[in-house]
Order: C-alpha cells, then structure tokens, then sequence
C-alpha cells in the first residue's frame, strides 16, 4: 500500500528532525541542526540496506516517490511566498553581496570535486 | 464573485495545487515550444512564482489572502518533508565516496561566502564588525545571516540587507545553475554534493540541480542541509570573534 511508503518518509522526517533538535539543544542553537539531512541518511541508509527490498514493494515506493515528484512544484510555491520586494529595495549592498558570493563559490566547484577519497589515501 | 473567494479561500491549498499545476504546464510548455528547452521549465516556473511574490508583502503571493494557500504548500514542512523523499533514489556508496571533498566544500563555502560577503559590505560602507560579520552571514543564506545578526546586536536595517543577500543567493543559484552546469563539471552525484556544500542555500541548491538534472538534487540537498546548521554555529561564534579582532 501506498500509505506504507509515505508513513516510513514521515517516520524518518520525524526522527531526523528530533536528532536535529537535539544537536541544536547540545550546541545550544536555536534551531533544527541538520534534521533535514539526518532524515534522508535515514531514508538512503534504510533502501540502501536491502531491508526495503524484502518489507517496500514497488507500490510503497511509489508513496515515496510522489513526494518527490511534488519537490519541484512545492518549490515553485516556496518562491511565490518569499518576501522579494524586500530584497530588491535591501539596495544595490543585497544584490552585490548575493550575486558575487554565489559565482565565486560556483568557481570553487571543479577545483573541489578533484578531490576523491583514493587520491588521499 | 464574493461567494467565489470566500469559497477559495476555505479552501487555499487545493486551490494552491491548481495555482502551481498551472505556473507548471505554462512554463513546461514555454519551456518546450518556445525556447528549446534551453532554458529548463523548472527554472522558468520557480522565476514566475518569484515575479508573483513582488506582487504581495512580507509573505509573497501569499499576502493576498485569495493565495494564502501558496504559505502551506510551499511552507518549510512541505518543502522538508519532499526533500527528504527525494533521497530514495540517492545511492549509499555515492555519498560515502564525496564524504571528505562534501565536509571540505562545507567549511570553504561558509568560510568564503562569509568573508567575500563581509568584504563586500565593507568596501560599500558597513565597516563596523557587526555590519561585518552580519553581511557576510547573509552570504551564506538567508537563515544564517538573521540568526548571526540578531545574536551579535547588529541594527535592523543591516539585517534586512542579509536577508535580502541570501534571498538573491538564492535566486542566483536557481537561475545560474543550469546555465554554468558544463563549466562547474556538474554531471554527477559527487560534484553536486560538492556543489550542495560550496552554495549551502538549500531552495536554491536543489532548485538549481532540478533545473540542471532532478537525479543530483538529493546529492547537492543533503551536503546543503548541513550549510545552514554549520553556519549559524561558526558565523556568531569563530568568524565574529575573527572579523572583531581584525577590525578593531
């Protein structure tokens, strides 16, 4: 059933967001520390184990999978609501600042994927 | 007419999910018929759900309460809670073979963001270290940079420009993505994990993959889930004590 796949997506959505909020309580941060990505080490670690193989069959999955389809549009959403008059009057400071900083990282990307777990060792 | 509303607005989020189908299938279809698919329909649809923000406030579209709908669907549980969907088709050995270039990309992208942000802001005149450190953790993301702000007692105007900062970052990322994918050699799980830490802003991080391939997004999203976390923690605590001594 379908429902399975969707409460074992909730499940770890659950649990990785409390791990997050205990790591934001440890380092005493107000706020969620990674939970998202907690939840989906959860979620790749359980398919990844062949656990899912034998208790997720494809209909299951197919519960999961259209969440992920619905990604795209939710975010569509998400940038419908954000507050973007403000940042076009922040100033030219704003526009600056977003815009310089993200090239400067997109540059670093090649240099960095050089980098491969064998050729440290 | 009035019967009408109020009738959508009991109703906001499925009259949010027609709303959303409708920016989709036009900009798919603008996307395929018109421009040659070289410029991808998820990027179209996200930069007319930002044209429809201009005009609302605080919330976007969602201001107008005709749209509060937009609020749910596109709020942090829905965006969470499909975030993480998408790491089921993620593979476990790909993840652990980025480990150490994904940590690396982690720390130089919150460093760099922070500094060149910082500097930034200082050549244009908010040369105070709070303005500093403020500014440059509005490069990071527009989390960061509020939660930096308030926590050193920086003015609300100097917040607002972060906020504004990690808003455009953002944007950046969805947009530019795509278009500079080939020269950032983005064509696999690895790079975008890499990619995910260097740019660490999580909308535009998987926004930007989506747009450039939806099978990297959850590579790039899980290393960005990180960033914002990272951030907080290093830019009111190690970076301000860094900035503050430099500039005093």
């Amino acid at each position: 059933m379908k429902i399975y796949g969707v409460a074992l997506l909730a499940g770890c959505y659950i649990v990785g967001k409390i791990l997050g909020e205990w790591l934001g309580d440890f380092l005493q941060i107000d706020g969620n520390v990674g939970g998202v990505g907690f939840a989906m080490a959860l979620l790749i670690g359980i398919n990844s184990l062949g656990f899912s193989r034998r208790n997720l069959d494809t209909e299951s999955k197919d519960g999961v999978l259209f969440w992920s389809a619905m990604y795209i549009p939710i975010v569509v959403a998400m940038s419908a609501t954000q507050n973007v008059k403000a940042a076009l009057t922040g100033g030219w400071v704003a526009v600056l600042v977003g815009v310089g900083c993200t090239l400067l990282c997109f540059a670093l990307v090649p240099v960095l994927s050089r980098i491969h777990p064998k050729e440290i060792e | 007419m009035q019967s009408i509303t109020t009738l959508i607005s009991k109703n906001d989020l499925v009259f949010a999910f027609l709303l959303v189908g409708l920016i989709m299938w036009l900009s798919y279809t603008l996307a395929r018929k018109v421009l040659d698919n070289k410029i991808p329909g998820a990027a179209i649809a996200i930069a007319i759900g930002l044209g429809l923000a201009y005009l609302g406030g605080d919330e976007g579209l969602a201001s107008i309460p005709l749209f509060s709908g937009m609020a749910l669907l596109g709020g942090s549980m829905m965006r969470d809670f499909a975030i993480v969907a998408t790491a089921m088709g993620a593979d476990f050995k790909e993840i652990k073979k980025a480990g150490l270039a994904g940590g690396l990309a982690l720390l130089i992208g919150i460093s760099v963001a922070f500094f060149m942000g910082g500097i930034l802001g200082y050549v244009m005149g908010y040369t105070d270290p709070k303005s500093f450190a403020t500014i440059g953790a509005g490069a990071c993301t527009y989390i960061v940079g509020p939660v930096t702000g308030s926590a050193i007692g920086a003015g609300s105007d100097v917040i607002a420009i972060s906020i504004a900062a990690g808003v455009i970052k953002s944007i950046v990322a969805t947009i530019a993505t795509p278009i500079f994918a080939k020269q950032m050699e983005l064509d696999n799980p690895h790079s975008a994990m890499v990619f995910g830490g260097l740019i660490g802003t999580t909308s535009g991080v998987a926004a930007g993959l989506a747009a450039t391939d939806p099978k990297l997004v959850p590579y790039g999203a899980l290393t960005a889930t990180f960033y914002t976390g990272l951030g907080v923690l290093l830019c009111p605590s190690i970076f301000y004590f860094i900035v503050s001594f430099l500039l005093s």
